[in-house]
């Protein structure tokens, strides 16, 4: 197969980018986007030229560190997959595809493809977490959960963190992002104890992080790779305005 | 060099609890005056800086992701053992101990595995209080699965994430000390050497992967939970960036290597499809419950395989192994597959994968019910290949997926360098030769979470480290080093990127030291891999400069480090004469081409000392003594 590439190249944060147009040929539908992207950088860099910087690592759909919009769409629009799991086939030969960075405030991009997702950091900080010390848990078995509830929370903490969710929403919005941490640790009683203070304080870092508003239009939930659905917004809406008015 | 395993002596159930009341204690107002430096946060790195800053330590971590969420812990698939016995079908720590250190052929530590045992159980309880959202029963409690062959259900998992999962739990205890300013995180940052003085680890350099930056830190320990080697072959289920660098640095620097050769390769993945493939993605082997594995009888049979008829298929784990059929162990299962393929019996457009077959399964349970056992793997594999698993057989073939070999580490899990731990996969200590199914997660969060925190607290009590002066010659002298072999990958402007001599070592040591080694071979990989050595150093393209995020140059210096490790590998598997656990010298087989061991020559921890630049690394042995379980033979005819 053969295809146009217009890539976005840009050297740092405060430079300016541009598309940058590669043609590709030969390429076997049985690769992957990234090693599609792999091919152009070899040769690129054989001949002394910069490669295409774009953060992977995994490459089997888990680890969250790839995200590329293509042809405007995170991932490449595929549904439940990551780019690095997107093969060659999914196109038409001759194709022209599009490759850009994720667009948000609040992840800056650091070189070429790669943006910086610290502003995500911030948030899981303010409170993603269940305050248990190392040593001072009890009997794993002393706390029976409801299949149901614990099948909830599982589908909640699935997220990989890897911003397409941010990357899909026009207001560049961190809301299902946010609200599957706050779910995933909510729908389970060990959550329950610091939930209130969680929601407030994990709602206040997204804000003041530089992300967008939500206003409920669940692009962010169609581009999630994982399926995060749209009702964990739902319910991060509920329980933040409870916890701002009760505590 | 004596090498002393520390291990206490006594009743094997009461080792570590003895140990533990043995060890010095820190004082708690105390413990912020040390400084620790936690390289790697995986499973092991995630847990120990957890638990270090917890305890009130002054943590600093280390990860070379944009968060430490990213280490390749997360890609664990099937579950963590724990010997809870909540099934009630006779599990206990003594048999969960007897069967790791069974399934590493018997090439552990009898202490360490016991202790792994041990501590499973609090691991489970500590994760449950974290909110890792394991599999629950309809009446709420834990549910278990049985799992690589164990014939206990003693797998505790959450679906096909439970790295995911287990590292999201520690990640999260790292979130809250990093917010109360207990932990300082580096991300983007990789270690490129490490700081010693007089025998004593002090400090570690780092490149900052996003400016270039060169830095030193200086620290009262330092824990090196790295991971593993398994990209020396290129191809292998681990994620790009997981490399050799800081424990081959470490190694340079004076740690010792131990059984670098021990390397597990993993029956069920998707095979190669061509050239430009960047990595192989591995398939649970729970598929193999069900899936049954064949090839055609006649070579080069191109029919499509349903048009195959059963009386020209062979189904040779099964006619191999009647008792055991397609659920051998791992490194068996690999094992045959490569023969058939090696006959040129292999299927698919490479001839390098066997079927693995759920026609008779989907006829005898129907599609629903397998699509509810395996759904979401059919899926991947489809997502993958292209193919539809439920109308035509997957194809899958063994790779490259853990390595049991690592740094030596004693009891206490420090190396031979005074105030240098290491855990988790980037140690060799507790799977020996093999390591059984859901046993790295335990392994990794029993160092992280319940070894490390009581073994390096007695440690600063006892030798009371003092930290070096930034200004220290040792400290200028690693700065130096780092950046001029930066300078001297960028200056050689060849015409070949790091990938294709990658690409060449990988294969080189997958055909001379992956599932079958013997002494002709390993020794042709010597002078091949020394050739690539001397083209690569004249003729590798590093494009982009070192002040700059430069994945060209990150590549190369890890790839120097393959370059030199492989040899290491290499001689630990010429050395070791015997076949045991994945190990496998076609020169010591029984009649059946099964693994024969020589527990009177080999019972020992091999163990390598660097001696310098192109010499012969230096053996040193440990020799193992078991008190408690009687060496046996496997057999799974």
């Amino acid at each position: 197969m053969n295809f146009t590439l217009k890539v976005w190249r840009q050297a740092n944060e405060t430079s300016r980018g541009s598309l940058e147009t590669h043609s590709v040929t030969d390429v076997s539908p049985d690769i992957s986007f990234l090693e599609m992207l792999d091919a152009l950088n070899e040769h690129l860099e054989s001949q002394g030229k910069d490669g295409i910087a774009f953060s992977h690592d995994c490459r089997e759909g888990i680890c969250g560190s790839c995200g590329l919009m293509i042809n405007g769409r995170p991932h490449g629009g595929r549904k439940n997959t990551t780019v690095c799991q997107l093969h060659m086939r999914e196109f038409d030969d001759h194709d022209v595809i599009v490759i850009e960075p994720w667009r948000a405030r609040a992840f800056p991009v650091v070189k070429d493809l790669v943006v910086s997702r610290k502003s995500f950091e911030k948030v899981l900080q303010a409170g993603g977490y269940v305050s248990v010390r190392t040593g001072s848990a009890p009997e794993a078995n002393s706390l029976p959960i409801a299949k149901e509830e614990a099948d909830r929370a599982f589908l909640s903490a699935t997220c990989i963190g890897c911003g397409a969710c941010v990357a899909s929403c026009k207001n560049a919005s961190a809301m299902l992002f946010t609200a599957a941490k706050v779910n995933h640790l909510y729908l389970l009683p060990q959550g329950k104890v610091e939930h209130k203070r969680r929601v407030k304080n994990m709602v206040e870092a997204m804000d003041a992080s530089g992300f967008g508003n939500c206003t409920n239009q669940a692009e962010c939930s169609a581009a999630c790779p994982k399926g995060i659905t749209y009702d964990n917004i739902t319910r991060l809406n509920r329980e933040y305005l409870k916890s701002v008015f009760t505590t | 060099m004596e090498l002393k395993s520390k291990a206490p002596g006594g009743v094997l159930a009461d080792k570590w609890n003895n140990h533990k009341f043995a060890m010095k204690l820190v004082n708690p107002s105390n413990r912020r005056k040390f400084t620790v430096l936690v390289v790697g946060t995986g499973l092991a790195g995630a847990s120990a800086a957890a638990t270090l800053a917890e305890m009130g330590y002054h943590v600093k971590s280390f990860c070379i992701h944009d968060t430490p969420r990213r280490a390749h812990s997360i890609a664990a698939q099937g579950g963590i053992n724990a010997a809870k016995n909540y099934q009630n079908d006779g599990d206990s720590i003594y048999r969960l101990f007897y069967d790791t250190i069974k399934g590493g052929d018997y090439r552990s530590r009898e202490a360490n595995v016991y202790r792994l045992a041990e501590l499973s159980v609090n691991i489970i309880d500590h994760c449950v209080a974290q909110g890792v959202p394991f599999a629950r029963e309809y009446g709420g409690l834990l549910a278990n699965r049985s799992f690589g062959g164990a014939q206990v259900s003693r797998t505790f998992y959450a679906r096909g994430q439970t790295g995911q999962q287990l590292l999201l739990g520690a990640y999260a205890a790292m979130n809250k000390e990093i917010a109360q300013g207990n932990i300082e995180m580096y991300t983007s940052h990789e270690m490129l050497d490490l700081i010693v003085k007089n025998d004593v680890a002090q400090g570690i350099i780092t490149r900052n992967l996003r400016t270039g930056a060169i830095k030193s830190y200086i620290g009262h320990a330092v824990l090196l939970c790295t991971g593993g080697y398994g990209n020396v072959y290129y191809l292998s289920t681990n994620a790009k960036a997981s490399n050799v660098t800081a424990t081959f640095r470490a190694y340079k620097r004076g740690a010792l290597f131990a059984n670098p050769c021990f390397t597990q390769i993993h029956p069920t993945c998707i095979p190669v499809s061509g050239d430009m493939q960047s990595k192989l993605t591995l398939m649970s082997e729970s598929l193999r419950n069900d899936g049954r594995v064949w090839v055609p009888i006649q070579k080069d049979d191109t029919r499509k395989p349903s048009a195959i008829p059963e009386a020209e298929r062979d189904y040779y784990l099964e006619r191999m192994y009647p008792s055991f059929g397609n659920l051998v162990p791992r490194d068996v299962a690999s094992r045959r597959a490569k023969e058939v393929c090696d006959k040129g019996l292999g299927v698919g457009g490479t001839k390098l994968a066997v079927y693995l077959d759920f026609s008779n399964a989907i006829e005898r349970m129907g599609a629903a019910t397998i699509r509810g056992k395996y759904g979401n793997l059919f899926e991947m594999y489809e997502r993958i290949t292209g193919d539809n698993p439920y109308q035509t057989p997957m194809r899958i073939y063994p790779a490259v997926h853990y390595t049991m070999g690592g740094l030596w580490v004693d009891y206490n899990l420090m190396s031979t360098i005074k105030g240098l731990f290491v855990l988790g996969e980037a140690n060799f200590s507790d799977h020996g030769a093999n390591r059984l199914g859901a046993s790295a997660l335990m392994q990794g969060l029993a160092d992280g979470y319940f070894v490390i925190p009581y073994t390096l607290s007695h440690y600063l009590a006892t030798e009371r480290p003092e930290l070096i002066a930034e200004t220290d010659p040792s400290v200028s002298e690693a700065e130096t080093k780092a950046q001029a072999d930066i300078a001297q990958l960028l200056a050689i402007k060849g015409s070949k990127p790091v990938d294709y001599f990658h690409r060449k070592l990988g294969r080189i040591i997958w055909d001379y030291c992956g599932m079958a080694r013997n002494e002709a071979g390993l020794k042709k990989a010597f002078s091949l891999t020394k050739d690539l050595k001397e083209e690569f150093f004249s003729d590798v393209a590093v494009s982009g400069t070192a002040t700059d995020l430069n994945a060209s140059l990150e590549k190369a210096g890890r790839m120097v480090d393959y370059l030199e490790f492989s040899d290491v590998m290499l001689i630990d598997a010429l050395e070791r004469r015997e076949s045991c656990g994945a190990h496998f010298r076609e020169e010591y087989q029984s009649p059946e081409n099964e693994a024969r061991r020589n527990d009177d020559d080999f019972s020992h921890v091999a163990a390598w000392q660097y001696m310098g630049a192109g010499q012969t690394p230096k053996l040193h042995q440990e020799q193992l003594v078991f008190e408690n379980v009687e060496l046996t033979q496997r057999s799974y005819k």
